[in-house]
């Protein structure tokens, strides 16, 4: 199979899933018994006024239509309404929220930056952690150090983030002042600011997913260190740094990075405790904020946005993957 | 992958296996034998166990030490809600001090809360590994349309943002429908991916063994080849692939509960006074301790016994990978 056609397969499942994820988030909110249309209607909420705002927000049609048009509107935008009265929704429209009268485009890419600014500064932190801590172990395998790393690696593991999270705050932000606990500002305003009031996030979030990195590099390292290949690098008489570094670790990387995509796109789409715990108005706090006010378009908005995140970060695994290892476009290794 | 992800996503993460465990390689020391050699392993299935007789007997265990989940002590209560007295209204009375608000006795509280905890874990990987392993062995052993259309539903599942998902099902839910039958069924349905996959692979690689062809040739049917032949042969990995998805399970209804959208109050749950506490902990630092220290036990005992479960099965592999690295 030749890299076109495998991209081509690949993004037919993107688009395949993309359009399941869409349909199941739609059905599921839509049938259950939460209607938009009933909050919206205000009291006293007579049956002609609720048929009225069923209609304006074209919860009257049946579910594939209203679907349907839910994915028209990410392309072409929508209107709500009839003639008299409408409201617009500008393309890429995700739904509107009656609730905060707003299209929820607007609202998500208005918190994006908070959620962006959370992942993407723990995620480079717990890679550089993670890795370096993992290759090390596999390095002195069978000593004290790597006993002791993959101990503190398993801790991590089962930890919950908020407790992790909480204590920090206490120790760090209530006892020793150190660092602000709460709240976010933005880079443009204070870059310096930003950075100090992400530091605590950034730091709880990484250490404890370096864990996980930190045993699948060991696991991978291991079985690297002990193929033929490095065996003939050493034969060879290169430096161990350099078989480590080099050889060993550029192939042990495929898993971790794929890992790392994958953990990047689910970050993206809302650290939602992360935000709870240290009071962010990011993704997260925005789902929970429709879960509080029942505001279902919302809801189906924002989770269709983190899954479309989610897609679109296996999609970029696959590719780097294909592009890296010529077994994956041939559909062989791993199946 | 199963729920299972990293800090952030759905609480704390359960390593999972990439490779399966087949039957019991190396056959030198019994099993058990060399599950005792690893303490760190042995010491977390000796608090599981402790964990377990705990929330089995936990009416009795109240009753034994005269406390009660669900009795409000108002007099323990300071003017403002928060508990009286020093460290969270530690006393000889509330040996873990008392909730603020409502002065309910913490220890009972820890004590009844093993039980949601447990129950959610147990039962919702119940449900994930029944569900992962009868798609798995349909999908391996039937190939062809069958098989595409499991590793669609898995796609679909992988695409899925688990946690957001939860959230918003727990929100949306209807209210006569029990909780925490709610949370076993999504937290179960959301985690069958991983061992979906590799029983996949194992039947595949069995189909074509001696005994399959021979108990097929003998007219056997599929559902009897299935479940009498090769189910036997996967249950290394389904029991390695248990007890790594529990505290993952347990991590996501203290998770969910911690956020508002789990178990709902009176009943006691280690992830909802974590929540309680983010209110509070200013003032009551040592509300937070118990039930946080109770949830972290037993998600590190479970890590680490079936860590060293897995590596007594399957001496091939030092340490953990995780499944869902692998190329799709």
């Amino acid at each position: 199979m030749t890299l076109v056609r495998f991209l081509a397969t690949r993004l037919a499942t993107l688009a395949f899933v993309l359009l399941a994820v869409s349909f199941l988030t739609y059905a599921l909110f839509v049938l259950l018994p939460a209607d938009p249309a009933q909050l919206a209607c205000g009291r006293p909420c007579t049956p002609e006024r609720l048929e009225t705002a069923r209609a304006f927000m074209g919860l009257d049609k049946p579910v594939v239509e209203q679907w349907w048009d839910f994915l028209r509107g990410v392309f072409a935008g929508r209107t709500f309404g009839s003639a008299n009265a409408t409201l617009t929704c500008p393309s890429p429209c995700l739904g509107y929220s009656f609730v905060r009268n707003a299209p929820v485009t607007e609202l998500i890419l208005g918190r994006f930056p908070v959620t962006a600014s959370i992942a993407v500064g723990a995620a480079v932190l717990w890679l550089v952690v993670g890795v370096g801590a993992g290759v090390v172990a596999a390095v002195r395998r069978g000593t004290a150090l790597d006993r002791g790393l993959m101990i503190a690696a398993i801790t991590g593991v089962s930890a919950p983030s908020y407790l992790v999270g909480l204590l920090g705050i206490l120790l760090f932000g209530f006892t020793l002042d150190m660092v602000p606990v709460s709240g976010y500002v933005p880079f443009a305003t204070s870059p310096v600011d930003w950075a100090w009031h992400l530091v605590l996030p950034w730091t709880v979030l990484a250490l404890l997913s370096a864990a996980i990195y930190t045993r699948l590099t060991r696991s991978q390292m291991l079985e690297e260190l002990g193929s033929p290949y490095v065996r003939t690098a050493r034969a060879k008489g290169l430096s161990e740094r350099r078989v480590v570094t080099r050889h060993a670790l550029r192939n042990a990387a495929v898993p971790v990075v794929t890992l790392f995509a994958l953990d990047l796109g689910v970050l993206l789409g809302g650290t939602v405790i992360t935000e709870r715990v240290f009071s962010m108005p990011g993704l997260g706090a925005l789902l929970m904020e429709a879960v509080g006010a029942t505001d279902v378009p919302l809801l189906v908005g924002v989770t269709v946005f983190t899954a479309a995140l989610v897609v679109v970060a296996n999609l970029a695994v696959d590719v780097v993957h294909g592009a890296l290892d010529p077994r994956v476009r041939h559909g062989g290794s791993s199946r | 992958m199963s729920i299972d992800r990293s800090a952030e996503v759905v609480g704390p993460a359960a390593p999972a296996v990439t490779r399966g465990v087949t039957g019991s390689p190396g056959g030198r020391a019994p099993l058990w034998r060399r599950l005792a050699r690893d303490r760190f392993a042995l010491a977390g299935g000796v608090v599981v166990v402790a964990y377990a007789l705990v929330a089995l007997a936990a009416p009795l265990v109240t009753h034994a030490l005269g406390v009660d989940p669900y009795t409000y002590d108002l007099d323990a209560l300071g003017p403002t809600g928060a508990p009286a007295g020093p460290a969270g209204g530690i006393s000889a009375e509330h040996w873990f001090g008392v909730e603020p608000l409502t002065g309910r006795d913490l220890l009972a509280v820890v004590v009844m809360g093993s039980r949601t905890s447990l129950l959610v874990g147990l039962g919702a990987t119940v449900v994930s590994m029944v569900v992962g392993t009868v798609l798995g062995l349909v999908a391996g052993y039937f190939g062809g349309w069958v098989d595409w259309v499991v590793a669609r539903l898995i796609d679909v599942l992988v695409g899925l943002p688990a946690l957001v998902f939860m959230i918003a099902i727990g929100a949306v839910a209807p209210g006569w429908f029990p909780r925490l039958l709610l949370l076993v069924l999504v937290i179960g349905l959301f985690g069958w991916s991983s061992i979906a996959r590799v029983v996949r692979g194992q039947t595949m690689a069995l189909r074509s063994a001696g005994f399959v062809r021979a108990s097929r040739a003998l007219g056997a049917s599929p559902a009897h080849v299935l479940f009498r032949q090769v189910l036997p042969n996967l249950a290394a990995t389904i029991v390695v692939f248990t007890t790594i998805s529990i505290p993952g399970a347990i991590g996501a209804e203290a998770a969910l509960s911690f956020l508002g959208v789990g178990v709902p109050p009176p009943t006691p749950s280690w992830g909802r006074s974590i929540g309680d506490a983010v209110t509070w902990f200013s003032v009551d630092p040592v509300y937070l301790l118990f039930p946080g220290l109770a949830l972290f036990g037993i998600t590190l005992a479970f890590n680490a016994f079936g860590d060293g479960l897995r590596d007594a099965l399957d001496p091939r592999s030092a340490a953990p990978r995780r499944r869902k690295g692998g190329a799709r």
